[in-house]
């Protein structure tokens, strides 16, 4: 116990800070890439990869620690979803392996066609990327048949059901605005213009995806906000993210970028904190028999691990904070280009 | 095929490809940090190309061993659903451990190694270089000690029973430092500076046969040597260790490795062999007793042998993990002579004129990374029939609820993406040392592009 949580609960915040600190960091990688297309010049294009150049790599590991610390505290959750998740989830991780190496081998030439096919990978990978993880966030949400193992009993099919497929565009619309103002504070003259332009048309694409998700919860799956209504303190989120995500284009239009992507950096928290409030205890809530679902107590780790996972935290982030915040400080500013660049 | 030799063969397949990179970006890591050491304490241009050239070639590896590495950490999940709950508790720790305190480390500092060098301070950006290796360093210790707990299982105790066994930690200390970890994390670590020192040897030795920028291949050359001669003898030491650990906690693999069927009062080693599983035979060149006196020095104690476990409770595939073994040990004799025999023409000042020994090392750059490979599969083999030794067997740790078909499609997917995959990083390879390092000025003595590093602190 820790301030009157018990150690569950607390990894159980962790976590969700470590996979709310990915969708933002790498959330902007994978909208900037999204939008690759987009841009039209040889010279734009190099911009915008080295805008993400020397993060993108430091922004992925969110991911593999938010995969270690489920792993870690929630074994059986940990096993559950990816072996449910099998099918989409190799497509995810072959997206990830080439959004990588895209990056990478891109500049190693000079030819258009390679230029040009390289293009092509990386913003297909990024699209590709950040629809799957959408579709599984939006399964998660909705929860996953499970056995009395709590393994997964149902068929991968029915992960393309209406509800995940609308969370799945609602995430991409979401990465791209992001990916967009993130690029608005990296970009100078015409492409700034540019990026500015497309940010604000993402917003919008963002609220229109946005909102019929929620009409679409509200209307066929209303347990999922049942306790946002039953708990009336609760909607301070939805009013939080409204607000964020308004105040985009205000700043938008008075040039304020680092304050627009503050603020949609906080839509995504929010967002991932309102799905979490609604799940929470469960981990993987089990629709055709709710005694199956896995919750945060029967499918932790034991508590002795759990206190070594919190040490390990408590030492760990103040140390990745730190240079993290040193690498994002040597490359602030807008992108320059030298011998170095990709 | 069924789902378990499935997943056994896209396990094994995945993580051989992805332990082509890490070894190279460790070794290529430590021999980074040298020259770009030497670069700030001469100031001399020529240590700034040369550590420019090979950063170069650092990023294709590791972006490579990042990409493949991502596969890996979740097929535990994916795969082995049931190995992932069984050991969660003390597997998954060791993971997110080596999250946070290794792979942060060598991901946040490689954007300054990689963009950052007109951008800080010579000591800076060296300070990022020394990072980014010491990341990769401690990414195996991480997984190494995980790994070495499945061959080595100490500091725990089992809750539950049937489907919901589970491995708890009771001692976090024991379970680090279980018996076999330190001992293999050295030989993990020899085994990557070897795969490292012998890449810099190879390109190097290609550049001095073909008579270009010998003013930086020639120094890179030596590092390389230096780091060579004494990776090469350290990794016999480590090796010999590793063996006797095994002949106290996992005996039944040592038989296996020198595919002695019968316990013997005074066991041969094999300088090679193959071993017949049917008449339980080995036929090959041995070294009377020289198994029993490695381990204990004298011709007396005995050493046990396979048939003195249970047929279910050891290793089938003898003869592969017996050739595995003997591979690995003769390739690492064999670069403990080529790098002497270099040293030694070093020092009569002859080294570079010996075209035969330089197209030698041309081609030994293949020989650290067959015996990592190798090294690893014998092993895991030997491991077998167990995936935690002694406590859950291989045919228990799978995911029940993957399909047969579901593994098949990834592993068809892995195959064409790490196909692709391998011929582009090869393509790009030859590329890159066909360019060769930039230099700008030809006067050896010149000083740097940048700002004399420490000169003007003095
Ligand atoms: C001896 C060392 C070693 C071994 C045995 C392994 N790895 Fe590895 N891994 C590395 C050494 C390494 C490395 C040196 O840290 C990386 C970073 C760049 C590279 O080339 O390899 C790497 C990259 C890497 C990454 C990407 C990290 C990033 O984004 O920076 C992941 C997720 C893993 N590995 C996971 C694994 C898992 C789950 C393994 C076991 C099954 C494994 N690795 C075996
Ligand atoms: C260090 C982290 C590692 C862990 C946790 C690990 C764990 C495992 C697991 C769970 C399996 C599947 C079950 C089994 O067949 O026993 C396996 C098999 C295997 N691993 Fe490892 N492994 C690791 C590293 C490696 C490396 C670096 C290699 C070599 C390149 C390797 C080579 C193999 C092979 C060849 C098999 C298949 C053996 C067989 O099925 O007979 N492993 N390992
Ligand atoms: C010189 C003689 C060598 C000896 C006597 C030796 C001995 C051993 C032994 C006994 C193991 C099994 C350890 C275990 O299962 O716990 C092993 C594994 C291994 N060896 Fe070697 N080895 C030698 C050379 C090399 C060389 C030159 C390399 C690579 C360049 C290498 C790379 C590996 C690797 C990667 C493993 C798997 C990891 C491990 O289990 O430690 N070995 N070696």
């Amino acid at each position: 116990m820790i301030f009157g949580i018990d150690y569950t609960t607390w990894w159980f915040l962790v976590f969700g800070g470590v996979i709310s600190g990915y969708a933002i960091l790498d959330g902007f990688d994978l909208g900037a890439g999204a939008m690759h297309l987009f841009l039209k010049k040889e010279e734009s294009r190099r911009i915008a990869l080295n805008a993400i150049g020397p993060v993108w790599d430091g922004n992925e590991v969110w991911l593999v620690i938010g995969g270690g610390a489920l792993f870690a505290g929630f074994p059986v959750a940990y096993a559950a979803i990816f072996s449910a998740f099998y099918v989409p989830f190799m497509i995810f991780i072959v997206g990830l392996i080439y959004r990588g190496v895209a990056i990478e081998f891109r500049s190693k030439e000079t030819g258009r066609i390679w230029r040009a096919s390289w293009d092509f990978v990386y913003f297909f990978s990024c699209t590709v990327v950040t629809l799957s993880l959408g579709l599984m966030l939006g399964n998660v949400a909705l929860g996953i048949p499970l056995d009395t193992n709590h393994e997964f009993a149902g068929n991968w099919l029915d992960f393309f059901n209406p509800f995940s497929i609308l969370v799945a565009i609602t995430t991409l619309a979401l990465f791209m605005m992001h990916g967009a103002i993130f690029l608005t504070m990296k970009t100078e003259g015409r492409l700034f213009t540019k990026t500015t332009l497309l940010a604000r048309n993402f917003t919008i694409f963002f609220v229109i995806a946005f909102t019929l998700n929620s009409l679409y919860t509200l209307l066929y799956i209303p347990h999922l906000s049942d306790r946002i209504r039953s708990n009336p303190q609760f909607f301070i989120l939805p009013v939080i993210m409204v607000l964020a995500v308004a105040n985009i284009p205000r700043q938008l239009t008075k040039g304020y970028y680092r304050a627009a992507f503050v603020s949609s950096a906080i839509t995504i928290a929010t967002l991932l904190i309102t799905v979490a409030v609604e799940v929470f205890p469960y981990l993987v809530f089990a629709p055709n028999n709710p005694a199956n679902s896995i919750t945060i107590s029967n499918g932790a780790s034991s508590e002795k691990t759990m206190g070594l996972l919190l040490t390990i935290a408590l030492l760990g982030t103040p140390l990745v904070a730190t240079y993290t915040a040193f690498v994002f400080w040597t490359f602030k500013g807008k992108v320059k280009l030298d011998e170095t660049s990709y | 095929m069924d789902t378990e030799v499935l997943a056994r063969i896209q396990f094994a397949f995945t993580i051989a490809f992805h332990y082509i990179y890490p070894p190279m970006s460790i070794g290529l890591g430590l021999i980074l940090v040298i020259m770009e050491g030497m670069y700030l304490r001469t100031g001399k241009k020529l240590y700034e190309d040369m550590t420019r050239f090979w950063i170069k070639i650092f990023a294709l590896i590791f972006g490579i061993g990042v990409a493949t590495g991502i596969v890996m950490e979740f097929e535990f999940g994916t795969n082995w659903a049931t190995y992932s709950k069984y050991v969660g508790d003390i597997f998954g720790s060791a993971l997110a451990a080596e999250g946070i305190f290794a792979f942060a480390l060598e991901s946040g500092f490689l954007g300054v190694l990689l963009f950052g060098w007109n951008r800080v301070s010579p000591p800076v950006h060296f300070f990022s270089t020394v990072m980014v290796w010491l990341g990769s360093m401690f990414s195996a210790v991480w997984i190494v000690i995980a790994n070495s707990w499945q061959q080595t299982p100490a500091g725990y105790r089992i809750v539950g029973e049937g489907l919901n066994a589970r491995a708890e930690i009771t001692d976090f200390w024991a379970m680090i430092f279980n018996p076999s970890s330190i001992d293999r994390l050295w030989h993990v670590w020899i085994g990557a500076f070897l795969a490292g020192a012998f890449l810099v040897l190879s390109v190097n030795a290609w550049y001095i046969l073909k008579k270009k920028h010998l003013e930086i291949a020639k120094p890179a050359f030596k590092i390389a040597l230096v780091v060579a001669v004494c990776s090469s003898l350290a990794q016999l030491f480590t090796g010999h260790h590793s063996a006797n650990g095994i002949s106290v906690h996992q005996p039944a693999k040592l038989a296996a490795f020198e595919g002695h069927y019968d316990s013997l009062a005074v066991a041969d080693m094999y300088i090679f062999g193959w071993v017949d599983q049917k008449t339980q035979k080995v036929s090959g060149v041995s070294i009377p007793g020289g198994l029993t006196f490695l381990l204990y020095q004298d011709f007396k104690t005995p050493v046990r042998g396979l048939n003195s476990f249970p047929e279910a409770d050891r290793p089938k595939q003898v003869n592969a993990v017996f050739q595995f073994y003997h591979i690995m040990v003769s390739i690492g004799m064999a670069l403990i002579a080529l790098s002497l025999f270099a040293a030694w023409q070093w020092r009569r000042g002859k080294l570079f004129e010996k075209r035969w020994l330089m197209w030698v090392f041309v081609w030994a750059v293949l020989l650290p990374q067959i015996a990592n490979q190798v090294g690893w599969f014998s092993a895991e083999m030997g491991r077998q029939p167990w995936v935690v030794y002694g406590l859950l067997r291989t045919s228990d740790a799978f995911s029940r609820v993957v399909t047969a078909n579901q593994i098949l499609f990834s592993l068809v997917l892995f195959t064409v993406v790490y196909t692709v995959l391998l011929i582009l990083f090869l393509y790009l390879m030859t590329k890159k040392i066909q360019h060769g390092p930039d230099h700008s000025a030809h006067d050896e003595e010149a000083n740097s592009r940048r700002d004399n590093p420490l000169m003007d602190q003095i």
